[in-house]
Order: structure tokens, then C-alpha cells, then sequence
């Protein structure tokens, strides 16, 4: 189709995407469908996971990702996705061994808990360590090329996700020198680059729309860059300005041939009114997402769950220009 | 000529009766617990607002992260770690009484310290840069410092009943383990080990590697700075004194949660995670013998309409064609995702109720919107009693 040819990725020009979002507003669904997108016609991508969680094994029905970077899907025109769950305790042993060598001692360390102590500690530590590592996998070459073209990070939730990104101001009080200072500065550099985009998902729920708004705000006082809002499990815009009778139902339902009695057509009634009362409230949430100012992209609610083979309309719907 | 809705219940499950929880003297603490934004902070206002005006009793919820507007409407606007009051009930004849507090996490911690130890060493452990840290920012503070506040209510015997809400947390489970984890840190061993690895060196276990944990206390120190050791030694010494105190309070709260007097109610969404959760959590409420009165499942969806959803879908697909009837065609598609949705969700709380078959249940139904004042917990209040 000539005049629609420009690539539909050309939107999302980041090379590390950071998905957050309120728990449960589908982040790890999210991130693992832009990561396929990101991936099509032959290229690699990166899902990263840093909670512990196992939600990417989960969703692509695997077992547990371990702390190395395996293939979990082939994307379309043969592209890859490689899945990598962060965990911060051999994220620390690793960073030792690069400056320390401690070898078998780092091992028994951690067989007697002081690795997990050590990262337990100073909470922001475990996040250096984390965001450090998915600095290291986004800027990572081999024979000058980047190994991979975007790393997509299922992020902490919205309530957590300042401060997990905010590591300079975090570390700088806890380390005054040292290695761990240096690197998170380079996290802090690239997280406020061009290079970086935080997308939000919510649905249209008070809640995750409130903790949208706050978070929204809240990295803009950071300097970290956003995104888009990616408004998730959308419904088609039924009745959107009918206004249903009874009497029009009873005679809609004869024309069906369906029941026609008291109940059915009351009960029907009810429920088309319940659904414009719904609907007019996630309208009015969806204004207030509206008012960020934010590219805003909507997700359909998929009746049968996410799924590998569901998650590709949640890909399409991700590229498709809106 | 209307076919029944399908139902994912393999057998009738018995009903929770909520008011009999509510009425009954003996019951003196209701803990509502489940995995993350089900519904625990709703579940938990409304119950006590139904204890103080439908059964006269006085009631206090310990609330924690309250959403904002709903907190406002309970007069919970400043967070003074207290309960007051809340004015805007309807108790009647009745006589009860509804107060309700936010938990404050940080003020919790600084009373355990205070109570502790003498104003010397608290004012230097306040002043240290590692418990400011902790006291707010450590994962496990909050629930370890909502069973000290529950102890304290419990201790002060003002109330006939107290409601808890538990903290947001992925697992329900944290609610159970963390107080002990967080006891366990401070009381702990690799705290002292780390910080004078010479003082407990020539226990057995640790000679293995006491060696490369000077190493690794270098390493520590290198990375994280000297300060933040320094400023953990400090708090170490400082608290001393109170090593064993954080292990035993938390015992104690946990005996009272082995106690007849306590019924937990766990609450969950009809959603596979949440479902899965609310299991786990069953089950080591039996494992622990902690008595779990029953499971609120919230924020369900009904319809009153015999249609099946592929046969309103068909009916819906034959309006189009014939034209002339979009309101209802579009209205009959609305409720067929509502019966589809129906059977979806009652096919995930069949996996609870299949493996708890003898656990009592009580269905809430969604509500159009939040609930963020009195009057919308009165709505669930009745919604948790209609059986
Ligand atoms: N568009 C959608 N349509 C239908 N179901 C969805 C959709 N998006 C997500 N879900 C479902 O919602 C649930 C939560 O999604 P997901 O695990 O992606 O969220 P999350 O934000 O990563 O959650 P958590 O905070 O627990 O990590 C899952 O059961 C998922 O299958
Ligand atoms: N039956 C219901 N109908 C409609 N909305 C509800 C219902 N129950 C709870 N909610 C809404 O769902 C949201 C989450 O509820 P609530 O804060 O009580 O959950 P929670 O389990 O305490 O969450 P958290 O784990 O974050 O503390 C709130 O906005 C609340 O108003
Ligand atoms: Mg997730
Ligand atoms: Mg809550």
C-alpha cells in the first residue's frame, strides 16, 4: 500500500522503554506486546523483568526465566525477542566479580544470606543494580552494532517508579565515591536522554487514572522523559448516545424472536443504563488523561485473557497510528 | 423458553453470613486480608461502619493507604497516627460508634522505639540516617508496624470490635511473614556479623567463611560508602537494648491473631491472580490455625437475564440485518459481555471454592463507580450482608 508505508514503529523511537503503571493495569502484557512489534521484520528485542516476579515465563507459558537472556518468541518477518528476568542478588555478585574477583567467595556469601542482606540494606542499592543492568543490555555492542534494537523493561509499579528511576539523588546520598556512584550516574544519564521513554498504562478506573495522573507529574519533576499513556482493556463504544425504552426493546427483542416478557426486557434495560452510567464516567477519566497532553494509545479488552497468541492484536493495536 | 446462565460452581458453596460476624460479642478483631487493590480497604470501612450502625458496637478500623477521597469523607485528613471519630453515621437506636485512624508507619516505629528505650538513646536512634531510611522506606515496615498498631488498640481495650485493613501488597501473604522478617533483621545475627564480623568469628558455622566475609564487609564498605555502615553501626548500638523486643512484640501480635476472639476475612476479585492468592493464603491461615471466618468476593459482576450470551449474540447479528432496531441490537450486545463475563468470573472463583469447598462466601457485586464516601460503604455494607 503505497502512502501507508512508513514503518508504524517509527513511533515509538526510543531505544529503552520503561512500561509502569498501577498494579495489575496489564504492564507485563503491555511491555511484552510492544517488545513483539519492536522485534518485527528480523530484528532483536530485549524484555527485561526486575521484580522477582516471573510474570514474562507466566504470560508466555515457559518455565522460570533465569538470570541470562534466552530467546521466548520469534516476532513476525522473522524478528526476536529475548526475555531476561534481572535478580539483584546475582546482579551484585556479577558487578564484584567485574571489580573485585571475589569468585567462590561471593558463592559462599551468598549461601549464608549476606548478598541478600547486603541488598536488603540499602534499598536503593538493589535498584542501582537493576537499572544498571538494563543500561549495560541497552547500550550493549558486538562488532559495532548494538546487539539489540529497543530493550522494553516491565517496570516497577507507578507507586514505586520515581524512585526506582530517581537512583542518582538515591545513591549519591548513600555513596559518596566508589564504583557504585560511577555506574549510577551513567544509569541516571541515559534515563534522562532522548534515548529513554516511560509509558504509562492505566484503564479507565478512578484509581489507576489518579495514579497515572501523580506519576505523570511526578517524573516530569524528574526529567525523565514520557511517553505515551496507553489506556488498556478499552470496550467498543456501545450506546454511546442512544437513548434505549423499554417499548423499543420489547419490539427489538420480537424482531429477534426472543423472549419479550417483564423481566427480560426490564433486566435488558437495566443493564444498557448501568452501561452508559459506566460509560460516561471512563469518558470523563478519559478526559482527564486527555488533559496531560500525552499521545494517548488505546488497547482493546480482549474477552479471552492475554495469551501468546492473543498478544498479537494488542501488538497491532500498539502500531496502529491513532 | 430462557436458559439458566451457567454457573462455574460445581457445588451450592455455603454463604458467609457477615452480620453474625459483626453482632457477635466474642468477635473482637476482623482482619481483611487479600492480594492487591481487590478491595481490602473498602471491604474492611464498611464492615465497621455496619458494626457501628447496624449492631451498635464500638468500632474502630485501622485503615492503611486509604484512597484519598475516601479518607477525606471518614475525616481522616490528617494522619495523626490516632482514631477519631467519624460523625457522619447513622447508629440509631442502636448506639454504636465508628473511629477510624490511618496508619502512620513512621510515628508507629518512633512509639516502639520510645517505649523501648530511654529518651537519650531515642532521640540518637531518630537521628540516625539508616532508621529514617527504614522506618519509611524498608519493605516490611508497614506490616510489621500494623500489628504493633493493632496490638496497641487491642492492649487499650476502648473497643468491642476492631477492623483491620492489611497493607497493599502483591501477596496477602506478606501481611503474615513480614513482621517476622523484619524482626528477625533487626534482631538479627548477620546485622551484628557484619557489622563486628571479630565478635561472633569463632561460632562454628561462620568460621567457613568469616574470611571472605571481611572481604566482603571491605566490598560493602567500598561500594555502598563507609558512611551508611557507620551510620548502621550506629543504629545497631543504639538499639541494642531493644534486640529481642522487636521479635517478641511481633509473637505476641501473632498469638492474638491465633485467638478465638479474631475472625479473618479474605477478600478477593474474581481474577485468576487474586484467586490463586486468596489459596495460598487460605491455606496457611489453616496451617498457622488462624481462623478464617470467610471470603468476600468483590467487585463481582450479575445479570438478572436468562440469555446466553451466543444467543443474544446471534439475536443481535439478525437485528443488524433486518435494521431499524441499533438501540437494541447494541443493547443485547451489552449484555452479552456481561453474561460472558459473568461465567468468565465465576469460573476463576470456582477455583477457590472447588479447593475450599467448606469456606463461606459472600458475593460483592461491582459497583458503576468508586466508593469514596459513607454512603457507598453503606451500599457495600449491604451488598457483604445480602445472602
Ligand atoms: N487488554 C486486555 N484484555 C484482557 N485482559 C487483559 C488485558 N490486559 C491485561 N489483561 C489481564 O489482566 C491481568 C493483569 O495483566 P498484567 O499481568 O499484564 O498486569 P501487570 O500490570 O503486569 O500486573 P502486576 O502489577 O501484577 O505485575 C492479567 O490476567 C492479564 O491477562
Ligand atoms: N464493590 C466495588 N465496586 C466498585 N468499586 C470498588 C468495589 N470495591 C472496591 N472498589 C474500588 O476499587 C478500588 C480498590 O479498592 P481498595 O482500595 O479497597 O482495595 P485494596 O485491596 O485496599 O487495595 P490496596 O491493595 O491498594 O490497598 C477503590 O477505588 C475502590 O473504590
Ligand atoms: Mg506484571
Ligand atoms: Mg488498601
Amino acid at each position: 500500500m503505497p502512502g501507508s508505508e512508513q514503518d508504524p514503529r517509527a513511533a515509538w523511537p526510543a531505544r529503552l522503554h520503561v512500561v509502569t503503571g498501577k498494579g495489575g493495569t496489564g504492564k507485563t502484557s503491555v511491555a511484552a506486546a510492544l517488545a513483539l512489534g519492536l522485534a518485527a521484520g528480523g530484528r532483536r528485542t530485549l524484555l527485561v523483568e526486575v521484580e522477582g516476579r516471573q510474570g514474562i515465563a507466566e504470560l508466555f507459558e515457559t518455565e522460570p526465566l533465569p538470570y541470562e537472556e534466552r530467546r521466548i518468541a520469534t516476532a513476525a518477518g522473522g524478528g526476536e525477542v529475548r526475555a531476561l528476568a534481572v535478580d539483584a542478588e546475582l546482579a551484585l555478585l556479577e558487578y564484584l566479580d567485574l571489580f573485585y574477583k571475589l569468585g567462590a567467595a561471593g558463592r559462599a556469601l551468598r549461601k549464608v544470606g549476606a548478598i541478600d542482606f547486603a541488598t536488603t540494606i540499602a534499598p536503593g542499592m538493589r535498584d542501582v543494580l537493576l537499572t544498571g543492568k538494563v543500561k549495560e543490555a541497552t547500550t550493549r555492542t558486538a562488532e559495532g552494532r548494538r546487539v539489540y534494537h529497543a530493550v522494553v523493561l516491565d517496570a516497577p509499579p507507578t507507586g514505586r517508579i520515581g524512585r526506582f528511576l530517581n537512583v542518582t539523588a538515591e545513591t549519591a546520598r548513600l555513596a559518596k565515591m566508589g564504583p557504585i556512584k560511577t555506574q549510577s550516574e551513567g544509569v541516571a544519564a541515559l534515563l534522562r536522554s532522548p534515548m529513554t521513554s516511560v509509558h504509562v498504562v492505566t484503564l479507565l478506573e478512578e484509581m489507576p487514572v489518579q495514579e497515572t495522573v501523580d506519576a505523570i507529574n511526578e517524573l516530569t519533576a524528574l526529567g525523565i522523559p514520557i511517553g505515551k499513556l496507553i489506556v488498556n482493556a478499552t470496550r467498543p463504544p456501545l450506546l454511546a448516545d442512544a437513548r434505549v425504552t423499554q417499548a423499543e426493546l420489547r419490539r427489538g427483542l420480537a424482531a429477534a424472536g426472543l423472549p419479550t416478557e417483564r423481566g427480560v426486557v426490564a433486566g435488558l434495560h437495566a443493564e444498557a443504563k448501568a452501561h452508559q452510567t459506566r460509560r460516561a464516567l471512563e469518558e470523563s477519566l478519559r478526559l482527564d488523561l486527555a488533559e496531560l497532553g500525552r499521545p494517548m494509545v488505546e488497547l482493546p479488552l480482549l474477552p479471552e485473557g492475554v495469551d501468546r497468541a492473543s498478544l498479537d492484536k494488542l501488538t497491532a493495536a500498539l502500531l496502529t497510528p491513532q | 423458553m430462557t436458559e439458566p446462565v451457567r454457573s462455574g460452581y460445581a457445588r451450592p458453596v455455603p454463604s458467609l453470613d457477615v452480620d453474625r460476624i459483626l453482632a457477635d460479642p466474642n468477635v473482637r478483631i476482623v482482619v481483611c486480608c487479600g492480594s492487591g487493590g481487590v478491595g481490602k480497604t473498602t471491604t474492611a470501612a464498611a464492615l465497621a461502619l455496619r458494626a457501628a450502625e447496624r449492631h451498635g458496637r464500638r468500632t474502630v478500623v485501622l485503615t492503611i493507604d486509604p484512597a484519598r477521597r475516601l479518607a477525606q469523607s471518614l475525616g481522616l485528613t490528617e494522619l495523626d497516627n490516632t482514631p477519631r471519630q467519624v460523625k457522619e453515621i447513622d447508629a440509631g437506636e442502636a448506639g454504636g460508634e465508628l473511629h477510624a485512624m490511618m496508619l502512620d508507619m513512621k510515628r508507629t516505629f518512633d512509639e516502639v522505639v520510645l517505649t523501648h528505650t530511654d529518651p537519650v538513646r531515642a532521640a540518637e536512634i531518630f537521628a540516625n540516617p539508616f532508621y529514617q531510611a527504614m522506618s519509611s522506606t524498608f519493605s516490611g515496615t508497614q506490616e510489621y508496624m500494623a500489628m504493633e498498631k493493632l496490638g496497641q488498640l487491642h492492649a487499650r481495650g476502648e473497643w468491642d470490635l476492631i477492623v483491620v485493613d492489611t497493607p497493599p501488597s502483591r501477596s496477602a501473604l506478606d501481611f503474615l511473614d513480614a513482621p517476622a522478617r523484619l524482626a528477625r533483621f533487626l534482631d538479627g545475627r548477620m546485622l551484628r556479623l557484619l557489622l563486628a564480623p571479630a565478635r561472633a568469628g569463632g561460632r562454628s558455622m561462620f568460621t567457613l567463611v568469616t574470611a571472605s566475609f571481611n572481604v566482603f564487609t571491605k566490598v560493602v564498605q567500598k561500594i555502598i560508602g563507609a558512611q551508611l555502615l557507620t551510620d548502621l553501626s550506629g543504629f545497631v548500638a543504639a538499639l541494642d537494648s531493644m534486640f529481642g523486643g522487636f521479635r517478641q512484640r511481633a509473637e505476641q501480635t501473632y498469638r492474638i491473631l491465633q485467638a478465638r476472639e479474631t475472625a479473618f476475612l479474605l477478600v478477593a476479585a474474581p481474577e485468576p491472580d487474586a484467586v490463586r492468592e486468596a489459596a495460598f493464603f487460605a491455606r496457611r491461615l489453616s496451617e498457622e490455625r488462624m481462623p478464617l471466618a470467610g471470603l468476600v468476593l468483590n467487585r463481582v459482576h450479575h445479570t438478572a437475564v436468562d440469555l446466553s450470551a451466543e444467543r443474544t449474540l446471534a439475536a443481535a447479528a439478525e437485528l443488524d440485518e433486518l435494521g431499524g432496531h441499533e438501540a437494541t441490537a447494541e443493547a443485547l450486545r451489552v449484555h452479552a459481555a456481561l453474561a460472558q463475563q459473568t461465567a468468565r468470573e465465576q469460573s476463576v472463583a470456582a477455583v477457590f471454592t472447588d479447593a475450599f469447598p467448606g469456606v463461606p462466601t459472600v458475593e460483592v457485586t461491582a459497583q458503576p463507580a468508586d466508593i469514596h464516601d459513607v454512603d457507598g460503604l453503606r451500599t457495600v455494607g449491604d451488598a457483604l450482608s445480602r445472602r
